[in-house]
C-alpha cells in the first residue's frame, strides 16, 4: 500500500477546515488547464534557451529564475505539468482497470482460482513498487510509456485487493440472490449488480493513489527513467538541477514544490471524498 | 502490508468466523499446520514465487535470452557457449527452469557478464552501505515519531492539526526532494554535512533524514491515533483512578495499544526504505544497493536485477515473519490464540 494510502487508512476524522479542500482543488483545477492548455497559463516557451541569462535568480523578467540554459523555470514547471501528471493518471488508470479485473475475477471464482489469484496481489505487493518499476523498465527500457506500465503494475494490487474483499460482500448481497433467482445470466448479475456496487471505494483510493503514482513518476524521471531531455519533466528537472545547487537554489526548490504541493493537494481531496463515502456500505 | 495480521482477527477465534483474513492469507491447505510451519511456508511460497517472477521476466523479455543475460557486456563466442551452458539454454524449458532454482537454493545468484562478476558477490559487498542507511532511516522514523505522537496526543487541539498539517506534508514530498533541500541547506549553503560520498559518519546524517521523513509523518499519524484512542479506554480511566499519573499511563498502558496498529506498517516501511534507497544512494552518491541496482537496470544487465528482485522478498519475508512474532510480545492477548 502507498504513503498516502496508509496515512488516510488510519485517520480517524482529524478536524480540517474545508477551505483547504476548496484551495486544493482551484489548484488542481490550475494543473488541470496546464495539462490541457499550458499556453493559457505562460505565455513563454519552455524550451527557448538564452544562454546569456542563465541561471538568473527569480525576478520581474523572469518570475521563478531559469536554468542552467537560461530556460524559464515557471514555463517548464507549467508544461512539465503535461508529463508528471499524465503519466501519474495513465497509471492510475492502468492499475485501477486491471486491478478492477482482477479483483472480481478473484472474487467471484473457484476458491482455488481466487487464491492462486490472491497470492499473486501478495507477491506482487512483496516488491517495494520503485523496485517493481525498475525490473519492468529492466526489460522495456526508459522511455515515458515504459514508465507508466511501470508504476501501473506496481499499483495494481492495491485496487485487486479492495474490489476482491468488495467482492466478497456484495455477492452475497440480498438482490444479487435475488437476481439469480430472476434467473439472469452470470455476465449480466456482475455487470449490472456486482460491479456498480463494488466500485465504491475507488474513487477515494484512486485519488490517493494517482499523488503516488506522481511522486513514483517524478522519482523514475529523476533517476533517468522517465521522459528524456529535453522534455520539462519535473523529476528531470529537479535531476538537472542537482548540478547547480551551490549556485541556484531556484532551479531545485521550485520544481520540488510543484511536485508536493500536486500530491499534497490530491492526498487533501482524497481524504475529503473518504470522509464523504466514509461509512456506506455496498 | 500482505504480512499484516489485524489483531482483531488474530483474537477472533471464540467464534469460528467465516474465513477471516488470517485464514484466507495462509489458504485452507495449510490450515492443519502448526502457526510456525504455516508461517515457514507462506514465506516460502513468497520466495518461491518471486524466483519465479524473475525469471518469468527474464524470459519474457523481447529478444534472445543470451543477448539479455549479456547486457552491455563483453559478447564473445566463448561467453556465449559458457551462458548457454550455465543457464542451460540448450536444454528443455522445465530443465532450464529447474536447473535455475536449484542453483538459487545452492546460493548461485550468477554472474554478471557487465562486470565480469558473480551477483552475490556484488551484492556482498555493496550491502553494507544500504544495510546502516536504511536501518538510520528507520530510527530517525521512528523516533521523530514518537517524539510528535507524544508531544501532541491528547494535547491542544492547535498543537494536533499543527502536528496533523507536517505529517500530510511529509507523506507528501518524494524523499528525494527533501534531499535536495537539505542539500541546498546544509551541505551547500552551511557547509555541515558533506555533500556526498559515505567515508564519514556524518555523510549519513542528511540521507537518512530524508529517507526516514516520509516513514515519520505516517507512523507519528497512526501512533497520535492510537494514543488518542488507548486514553479514551476503560483501562486508561481505571489507571487514572488509581492514582497514576498521566506520563505513567502512556509510559506502561497506553503505548503499547498505540503500537499494535504501527508495528502492521513495518512490512510496508521496509519497502518504502528499499525503494527510497535506490534513489537516496543515487542523489548523495552513496555507493550500496541502490547504486548497483541502478547500474543493472541501466546497463541491462540482468543476473543482477533478478537478484535484486530475490533478495528483496527474502528482506519482505523475514521482516514480516519478525512482526508475527513482534505482535505475540506486544499483545498478549494473541498469546493464547493458537
Amino acid at each position: 500500500m502507498t504513503t498516502a494510502a496508509v496515512a488516510a487508512a488510519v485517520t480517524r476524522r482529524p478536524y480540517r477546515p474545508r477551505p483547504g479542500a476548496v484551495l486544493a482543488g482551484l489548484f488542481l483545477t490550475l494543473l488541470a488547464v496546464a495539462v490541457v492548455a499550458p499556453g493559457l497559463v505562460t505565455g513563454v516557451d519552455p524550451l527557448a534557451a538564452d544562454p546569456l541569462r542563465a541561471l538568473a535568480p527569480p525576478g520581474p523578467e523572469h518570475w521563478l529564475g531559469t536554468d542552467h540554459l537560461g530556460r524559464d523555470v515557471l514555463a517548464r514547471i507549467v508544461y512539465g505539468a503535461r508529463h508528471s501528471l499524465s503519466i501519474g493518471v495513465l497509471a492510475t488508470g492502468l492499475a485501477v482497470t486491471a486491478g478492477v479485473l482482477l479483483g472480481l475475477a478473484a472474487g467471484l471464482s473457484h476458491r482455488w482460482v481466487d487464491e492462486a489469484l490472491a497470492r499473486s496481489f501478495d507477491v506482487l505487493s512483496t516488491f517495494p513498487e520503485l523496485l517493481l518499476a525498475l525490473l519492468v523498465i529492466a526489460i522495456t527500457g526508459p522511455g515515458t510509456g515504459n514508465v507508466i506500465l511501470a508504476i501501473g503494475i506496481a499499483q495494481i494490487p492495491n485496487y485487486a485487493r479492495v474490489i476482491r474483499a468488495q467482492t466478497f460482500v456484495v455477492r452475497r448481497a440480498g438482490y444479487v440472490e435475488q437476481a439469480v433467482t430472476s434467473g439472469l445470466p452470470r455476465a449480466a448479475i456482475t455487470a449490472r449488480h456486482v460491479l456498480p456496487n463494488v466500485l465504491g471505494p475507488i474513487p477515494v483510493l484512486a485519488t490517493i493513489g494517482l499523488g503516488q503514482g506522481v511522486i513514483a513518476a517524478s522519482g523514475l524521471s529523476f533517476l533517468g527513467m522517465g521522459p528524456q531531455p529535453p522534455a520539462a519533466e519535473w523529476g528531470a528537472m529537479l535531476s538537472e538541477a542537482r548540478n547547480y545547487l551551490r549556485v541556484a537554489w531556484w532551479v531545485a526548490l521550485f520544481p520540488g514544490m510543484a511536485i508536493t504541493l500536486t500530491v499534497v493537494c490530491l492526498t487533501v481531496i482524497g481524504r475529503r471524498l473518504q470522509r464523504r463515502f466514509e461509512g456506506r456500505t455496498p | 502490508m500482505t504480512a499484516t495480521r489485524t489483531p482483531e482477527a488474530a483474537a477472533g477465534p471464540v467464534v469460528p468466523p467465516p474465513p477471516g483474513p488470517a485464514a484466507r492469507r495462509f489458504g485452507p491447505a495449510l490450515r492443519w499446520l502448526g502457526p510456525v510451519a504455516r508461517r515457514a511456508g507462506s514465506g516460502l511460497a513468497v520466495l518461491w514465487a518471486a524466483a519465479t517472477a524473475a525469471y518469468g521476466a527474464l524470459r519474457l523479455a523481447p529478444g534472445d535470452t543470451v543477448d539479455i543475460l549479456i547486457g552491455e557486456g563483453a559478447d564473445t563466442p566463448g561467453i556465449r557457449a559458457q551462458i548457454i551452458r550455465e543457464w542451460g539454454l540448450d536444454r528443455p524449458e522445465i530443465v532450464q527452469y529447474l536447473g535455475y532454482l536449484g542453483r538459487l537454493l545452492h546460493g548461485d545468484l550468477g554472474r554478471s557478464y557487465q562486470l565480469q562478476r558473480g551477483v552475490g558477490d556484488i551484492l556482498a559487498t555493496q550491502v553494507g552501505p544500504t544495510v546502516r542507511l536504511t536501518l538510520a532511516a528507520a530510527a530517525t522514523g521512528v523516533l521523530l515519531a514518537l517524539a510528535v505522537a507524544l508531544g501532541t496526543a491528547g494535547r491542544a487541539r492547535r498543537l494536533r492539526r499543527a502536528a496533523s498539517a507536517a505529517e500530510l506534508v511529509s507523506v507528501s514530498v518524494p524523499p528525494f526532494v527533501i534531499g535536495i533541500l537539505l542539500l541546498t541547506v546544509f551541505s551547500f549553503t552551511l557547509g555541515w554535512f558533506p555533500v556526498s560520498g559515505a567515508g564519514d559518519p556524518t555523510a549519513l546524517v542528511l540521507p537518512a533524514l530524508a529517507l526516514g521523513l516520509p516513514i515519520a509523518g505516517v507512523l507519528g499519524q497512526v501512533l497520535r491515533e492510537g494514543l488518542e484512542r488507548a486514553l479514551e479506554q476503560p483501562f486508561a480511566l481505571t489507571a487514572r483512578s488509581r492514582g497514576l499519573t498521566e506520563r505513567a499511563l502512556v509510559a506502561r498502558h497506553a503505548l503499547r495499544h498505540a503500537l499494535l496498529p504501527a508495528v502492521t506498517l513495518v512490512g510496508w516501511f521496509t519497502g518504502v526504505l528499499l525503494g527510497g534507497a535506490v534513489i537516496i544512494e543515487a542523489l548523495f552518491g552513496r555507493p550500496g544497493l541502490g547504486q548497483v541496482t541502478m547500474l543493472a537496470v541501466t546497463g541491462k544487465d540482468m543476473p543482477v536485477v533478478m537478484a535484486v528482485v530475490i533478495l528483496s522478498a527474502v528482506v519482505y519475508v523475514a521482516v514480516s515473519t519478525l512482526l508475527d512474532l513482534a505482535y505475540r510480545l506486544i499483545d498478549p492477548r494473541l498469546r493464547s490464540v493458537r
